[in-house]
């Protein structure tokens, strides 16, 4: 019984549907659960921090980090699990990236806590508590109750500790996730440092792919809510904003599948170095006008550049984010 | 982030601040009238760092979010005018991506000033002047940049936790 690989999962600043996505291996789950022991697991198993502390050094096989990192309790974790683990495994696009959450980098941590804690309408909060690592009350034995404390920056797993592999996704697809512990069982593993899906964009794996013109002419852009979608064209030359271009493959095009443009939760193949910079590089340039007041009149069409070029991945810009200049 | 940033000119501070202009030049106009402004003997402030493309549509964003992190105060790219591209099409397309590669920018707090696109034919090498003079001096008001100064800044919040996560501690309770 004990011989059996220690596989640890935890989450940091996520929404859970990572930790779901292990429960949609479904019936698989249940070969996984034979072959490993699973020492952590927050959203479904009662262990404590004292027991990831008490055991060996390098004795987890493989840690499963999802979600990204914008708290010192997290810090904390992500290391201790990395300290304990021979192998981590970012998973999913927010430990990737910094996905959802880094989209916080387009404001100061001080103006997130003020409006959060101060100036949203439905506060009271008249004398402007906030959590953090100032005591604010105490714990029945007089100790003092402190809660983490929230960073300036959202992180991505791999700019706080050293990460093996990638599960790209929002969440990483079944398939995927299944190919990976098939992988580390057999310990089969590519090189460290890979991102577990295949390095091509999306459109190779997507049936719309014949019906893209060789030359692009982007009049508009449109939101899948104001019009009819045709269900067999090509999503961009219906002036959809389809991010498949600029992602990598892996989930077989599920939203174009259900006739939803890709937003790129599988973050940039290897080539790409930023993927805003490199989206606009690849479609903007199709744009139909050449004067500089017709480009921006289709640009405003353009909804929300940052968080839509950078929806997935904000940790990772090349820029990093909001900046004082 | 391994690779070498730009190394700031002597002195860097706000007071004898030199902006650093990362310049991307097409091979078939801005670039020949800087070499104009060259021979014909022009001054203007030695600020910008060159880059030589064959195209002003070769000028990738990824480029100049790049030259940003790494410490250029400005980015500037010249171009042939509107239909005098030698490729026929290659500055529509850097125009287009520039407009947005400005707003962009905007989000992510960077002044407009430090990026700008110019068209210059090969006869204007006292445009080249002109643009580097000027641009030189708005980034100068401006100050520096210094992002990878700021980035490095930024990640000390990192260290400060390992103090209280290092230190051993006995194995509480199971």
């Amino acid at each position: 019984m004990s011989e059996k690989p220690k596989v640890a999962f935890y989450w940091c600043a996520a929404c859970g549907g990572c930790d779901e996505a292990v429960v949609d291996l479904a019936e698989g789950i249940l070969d996984v659960v034979a072959a490993v022991d699973i020492v952590l697991w927050p959203v479904a198993m009662d262990f404590k921090k004292a027991d990831i502390e008490a055991r060996p050094d390098k004795s987890i096989l493989v840690s499963f980090i999802n979600g990204s990192i914008r708290s010192s309790e997290q810090v904390e974790w992500v290391r201790l699990l990395r300290k304990k683990s021979q192998l981590v495994i970012s998973f999913g696009t927010c430990a990737g990236g910094g996905g959802i959450p880094a989209l916080a980098n387009e404001f100061s941590r001080e103006e997130i806590l003020k409006y959060v804690y101060e100036t949203c309408p439905s506060n009271v909060n008249e004398s402007k508590v906030r959590p953090g690592p100032t005591p604010v009350a105490h714990n029945g034995d007089g100790s003092a109750l402190t809660l983490p404390e929230l960073h300036e920056q959202v992180r991505s797993l791999d700019q706080v500790v050293a990460v093996d592999y990638y599960l790209p996704g929002c969440p990483p697809t079944p398939k995927i996730i299944a190919a990976a512990v098939g992988a580390l069982l057999s310990g089969k593993m590519p090189p460290p440092g890979t991102v577990l899906s295949p390095d091509k964009a999306l459109c190779d794996e997507c049936r719309r792919k014949d019906s893209k013109p060789a030359d692009l002419s982007l009049a508009e852009f449109k939101r899948p809510h104001q019009m009819h979608i045709d269900p067999e064209k090509c999503l961009l030359a219906q002036g959809l904003l389809c991010m498949g271009g600029s992602t990598r493959s892996g989930c077989e095009a599920l939203c174009p599948e259900g006739n939803m443009p890709c937003t790129g939760c599988f973050g940039p193949t290897s080539r790409v170095r930023d993927k805003g910079a490199k989206v606009v590089s690849a479609i903007l340039s199709n744009i139909a006008a050449d004067e500089p007041e017709a480009i921006d009149k289709i640009l405003d069409t353009f909804p929300d550049p940052v968080g839509t070029l950078y929806r997935y991945g904000f940790s990772k810009a090349m820029l990093r984010r909001k900046q004082d200049d | 982030m391994s690779e070498k940033q730009m190394q700031p000119t002597e002195g860097s501070k706000p007071k004898g601040f030199e902006p650093q202009i990362v310049a991307f030049f097409c091979n078939w106009c801005t670039y020949t009238a800087a070499d104009l402004a060259g021979v014909s003997r022009m001054k203007y402030a030695p600020n910008v760092r060159i880059i030589r493309v064959m195209c002003s549509g070769r000028v990738d964003p990824q480029f100049i979010m790049k030259a940003f992190a790494q410490g250029a105060d400005g980015v500037l790219i010249g171009g042939c005018h509107p239909g005098d591209c030698h490729y026929s099409t290659g500055n529509y397309k850097c125009l287009r991506r520039m407009r947005m590669v400005q707003r962009i920018l905007q989000r992510f707090g960077l002044q407009k000033e430090r990026f700008r696109l110019e068209w210059i034919s090969g006869a204007e090498g006292d445009r080249v002047r002109a643009v580097v003079n000027e641009m030189v001096e708005q980034v100068r008001k401006l100050g520096p940049l210094d992002l990878p100064g700021k980035m490095k800044k930024l990640d000390e919040e990192l260290a400060e936790h390992e103090m209280h996560v290092e230190p051993a501690r006995e194995a509480a309770h199971v």
